[in-house]
């Protein structure tokens, strides 16, 4: 036991998974990477018969610090009001794995990753990846950090995507799972805005073919208006409007194009911000990959057909009133295909002015929906 | 009839151990006793956000929608037992929830007002005006009451789905339950509000099959 312990001391805080060339990553659209890099954040222990680990999914621009300080902006973990002691999710109780995903930008292997065969950043040439292949490496990491089942796979908006795809994927490696903000399928609507954020980036010169690390340089205004149209999305009108108004940055308006309302300046900020952490083509592929995600498609068409095989598991979904990103109308398609489907399934929308990011904000609805769930699917595990 | 003699009369009915789905569940106090008194496999299906919020908080696996559009999405035979308590009255479409209801488990608890109890009446009769009882207190421009019925209107509809009475039971004021023979024309007078055991008489739907006599006395829940 010794032994299990020193190593579980050295899994509890993360780092970069690289697995060996006999291991790699294949992929929906028939490739593989090789030498596949996981990165991934980890908190608590392990316990003694590995029944306490959660793996937590992260939204597109997310990564796997979700509860502790990001390197590059310093900012606190993404879901602190979720993780944490005397939260849903408890290092003290669990142990809790959240990954980069694959395509991202924040040490798992993606297109700013140096390609083995040529010695140069994949860029372009970086595979086109999927939900499934996202969910694949983080099946890899969880087995080699030697988790047979996980007691709850969690995660909002594309982390949402990701949860469903376990549960078609990897259902008897899982006992729950938690669904919020999330859509089996892009709209079209979902589509035409992620279509803006890539032709965004593709229209910046410095952009230059997707190569733009062979010439240092750096789209930085593409991606900054993808960031700022897709925050857009993530707000809800009254929620923009009582933030903002109409009101001005300074007295009067400047009779020019500088950024004359506070909304303007905000977005700015935004876009400007979000450049420092986070890579163009990265955002292509997983935009892409968020695209192409229709779990139905490979079931006949049919959404409950993908779920038949999760029929022990215990699932929560969750949406917000003013979520119009992922609408409540798409969260339950999700909870009616599990019904459909024998599923065990909690649904609640929750009433919030606060837009599709409400996932990550003070909910405290959403919090007691969670404690409730998490406790009883410990409970039926034996856990509490 | 108090609430928890509706409970009561229901943990009394339920099977140890079933798979049970509670339509209307509220804040998942039936539910919750269902799951400690007779360890039930228990979901629920409750309108409220509210409600839900509550049932979620206590683990219970519960779905904010509602009787009319939400039932029809489980599979055939997916409970023993389906419970509607007090809401049969409030859907848009009871006699779809109803088919369902038997469609989804293989027997339904269903619970609701008597409009044909003499109070009623009388206040009608005496007033009228749209009667305000202890069994329906809120007033006509308020009450969520769409679709009111009398226990012979019940034996009636019943009688069209072509389901078996298994049990039934009439609850008056603080009283406890009282097992009844519906057909007994005294009880539409007597019941401030009644709940009914049903399943199916065979796996065709809402055919014209005739009706077994209804159990009057002894063990109600066997039928």
């Amino acid at each position: 036991m010794a032994d299990v312990d020193l190593a579980l001391c050295a899994l509890s805080d993360g780092g970069t998974w690289r697995f060996p060339a006999s291991e790699p990553l294949h992929l929906d659209s028939g490739g593989f990477i090789e030498g596949l890099e996981v990165a991934y954040q980890a908190y608590g222990q392990l316990n003694a018969d590995k029944s306490n680990a959660v793996l937590i999914c992260h939204a597109l621009t997310g990564d796997q610090h979700v509860a502790s300080p990001h390197p590059t902006t310093g900012k606190p973990g993404w879901w602190l009001r979720l993780v944490g002691p005397g939260k849903p999710l408890d290092p003290t109780r669990h142990f809790i794995i959240c990954t980069n995903v694959v395509g991202g930008c924040m040490g798992s292997t993606g297109p700013a990753s140096i390609n083995p065969a040529t010695g140069k950043p994949w860029g372009l040439s970086f595979p086109v990846i999927t939900i499934a292949d996202m969910v694949r490496a983080q099946a890899m990491l969880v087995k080699a950090l030697g988790v047979e089942t996980l007691f709850a796979v969690v995660g909002g908006s594309m982390g949402g995507m990701q949860v469903q795809q376990w549960a078609v994927d990897y259902p008897e490696r899982l006992a729950s799972a938690v669904i919020i903000a999330s859509a089996s399928r892009h709209s079209a609507q979902n589509i035409a805005f992620h279509e803006v954020g890539r032709q965004a980036i593709m229209a910046d010169p410095d952009w230059r073919g997707g190569a733009y690390a062979d010439h240092g340089t750096r789209p930085e205004k593409g991606l900054a208006v993808a960031r700022m149209a897709a925050h857009i999305t993530y707000l809800s009108e009254p929620a923009l409007q009582r933030k903002f108004g109409r009101e001005l940055q300074r007295d009067g308006l400047s009779w020019g194009f500088d950024a004359d309302f506070q909304v303007e300046s905000y977005l700015r900020h935004q876009g400007a911000s979000f450049v420092d952490r986070f890579d163009a083509n990265s955002y292509l592929y997983i935009t892409r990959a968020m695209d192409y995600f229709d779990i139905a498609a490979s079931h006949g068409g049919v959404l409950a057909n993908a779920f038949t095989r999760a029929r022990h598991m215990r699932f929560c979904v969750l949406s917000f009133t003013s979520d119009w990103l992922y609408p409540t109308a798409e969260n339950r398609h999700i909870v009616r295909a599990l019904t459909a489907a024998g599923c065990r399934v909690a649904f609640v929308e929750i009433e919030s002015d606060k837009g599709h990011d409400a996932f990550l904000l003070d909910e405290p609805v959403m919090d007691s929906a969670l404690t409730g769930f998490l406790g009883s699917v410990e409970r039926d595990r034996g856990l509490a | 009839m108090t609430t928890r003699e509706d409970f009561r009369e229901i943990l009394r009915l339920v099977r140890p151990g079933s798979r049970v789905l509670d339509v209307g569940c509220g804040e998942g106090a039936l539910l919750d006793l269902l799951g400690q008194e007779k360890q039930v496999d228990g979901r629920g299906l409750e309108i409220s956000a509210s409600g839900v919020a509550a049932c979620m908080a206590r683990g219970l696996s519960v779905v904010q929608g509602d009787a009319d559009q939400d039932l029809d999405h489980f599979p055939d035979r997916t409970f023993d037992y389906a419970i509607l308590s007090q809401t049969l009255q409030a859907t848009r479409q009871p006699r779809h929830v109803l088919d369902e209801l038997l469609r989804i488990a293989d027997r339904a608890i269903v619970s609701f007002p008597n409009f044909g109890h003499w109070r009623v009446r009388w206040s009608l009769l005496s007033q009228g005006r749209m009667p305000e009882t202890k069994a329906l207190p809120m007033p006509w421009w308020s009450t969520p009451n769409i679709h009111l019925c009398t226990l012979v209107d019940f034996l009636a509809l019943a009688d069209d789905l072509g389901v078996r009475i298994d049990a039934c039971a009439a609850f008056a004021g603080q009283g406890p339950a009282r097992s009844i023979d519906p057909a007994s024309p005294l009880e539409n007078w007597r019941a401030e509000s009644c709940l009914f055991m049903l399943s199916r008489t065979s796996p065709e739907p809402a055919g014209r099959a005739a009706r077994e006599p209804p159990p009057v006395s002894g063990d109600l829940f066997d039928g």
